[in-house]
């Protein structure tokens, strides 16, 4: 019996598993630089694919005319913003329960795109409902709590970026983040909950679909490239992160050195 | 769905602004965000 066989009970599950790995900033650092690419390709894929279905294939709305195309980036651009924020605030609440570096810097990573698709999809709601309601904005339910987890992306940011020290940044911004994570079923159900103008959801997992199928083809094809967009950019964020927080690490060095 | 013409795509059934004012924040947004995120990558691999 060698000394090496000589382990710590559960040392060895925790080594065995082996996305654990992949949890040391060092270690992650060159899995996201190998998939951001991977992401990227297949998002400007699907976007093109998506755009062309939705110009070229999808016909023209009866009632709204060509206004209705705004659809496409409208409503992908609002799913990526709860999706992100969900994913950010959970990213978040590990970095706080397991104290995991990394997870403080994707929770980081992710929030700029975050931001970016909520306002994307309030100023493509404005500009769709100025033809179809006669206003670009109305202080309703679900245009009224979108706008405030637009001022929760931006809060988190700030929050992180106005504490020196990462880790101290990291819990207080996973506590903004956690807390406002009650905003995202709001938002979601805010156009049952409450009167307003917005329309229901359009695509529900309990009944069909309220449109023609080509044009649901165009709008999943473009919340697709959202979503690998999303993960393209957030994965080459978080490796700059990486990079600024560690960059007096042995490692990091090294890979200057190599340079 | 058939434009006939370049001209008829463009003017989008009388809502161009709309329909093109809201693809073209979102090409904005996003080739601002990456000029963004290039800049800052590169700050960070020089930083000595």
């Amino acid at each position: 019996m060698t000394i090496d066989s000589y382990r710590l009970e559960g040392e060895q599950g925790i080594r065995g598993w082996f996305l654990f790995r992949f949890a040391a900033p060092q270690a992650f650092f060159p899995l996201a630089g190998r998939m951001a690419p991977w992401f990227a390709a297949l998002a400007a894929i699907l976007a093109a694919a998506g755009f062309y279905i939705s110009f070229f294939v999808a016909p023209t709305d009866a009632q709204q005319g060509e206004a209705y195309r705004i659809i496409f980036i409208h409503v992908a651009a609002a799913w990526m913003s709860m999706f992100l924020y969900v994913v950010m605030a959970c990213w978040a609440a590990l970095g706080l329960v397991l104290n995991t570096r990394l997870s403080g810097m994707m929770a980081s990573a992710i929030a700029p795109t975050g931001a970016m698709f909520t306002f994307i999809a309030l100023w493509s709601g404005a500009l769709w409902g100025k033809p179809t309601w006669g206003t670009w904005w109305v202080w309703d339910a679900r245009l009224t709590s979108e706008l405030i987890l637009l001022f929760l992306y931006f809060g988190f940011i700030a929050l992180t970026n106005a504490i020196d020290d990462p880790r101290r940044a990291d819990r207080a911004g996973a506590v903004l983040a956690i807390v406002g994570v009650i905003n995202v079923p709001i938002i979601y159900f805010s156009v049952k909950w409450w009167n307003t103008l917005h329309q229901g959801a359009s695509v529900s997992l309990t009944r069909a679909p309220s449109m023609a199928m080509t044009m649901l083809t165009g709008m999943l094809l473009m919340a697709l490239a959202a979503w690998m967009y999303s993960i393209a950019a957030a994965l080459w964020r978080v490796r700059t992160i990486i990079l600024e927080r560690e960059r007096d690490a042995e490692w990091v060095r090294g890979l200057r050195g190599s340079e | 769905m058939n434009w006939g013409s370049l001209g008829n795509f463009l003017h989008m059934g009388g809502y161009a602004l709309y329909v093109w004012g809201s693809y073209a924040v979102t090409a904005l947004c996003i080739g601002g965000e990456l000029w963004l995120l290039a800049r800052r990558a590169r700050r960070a691999e020089r930083r000595p």
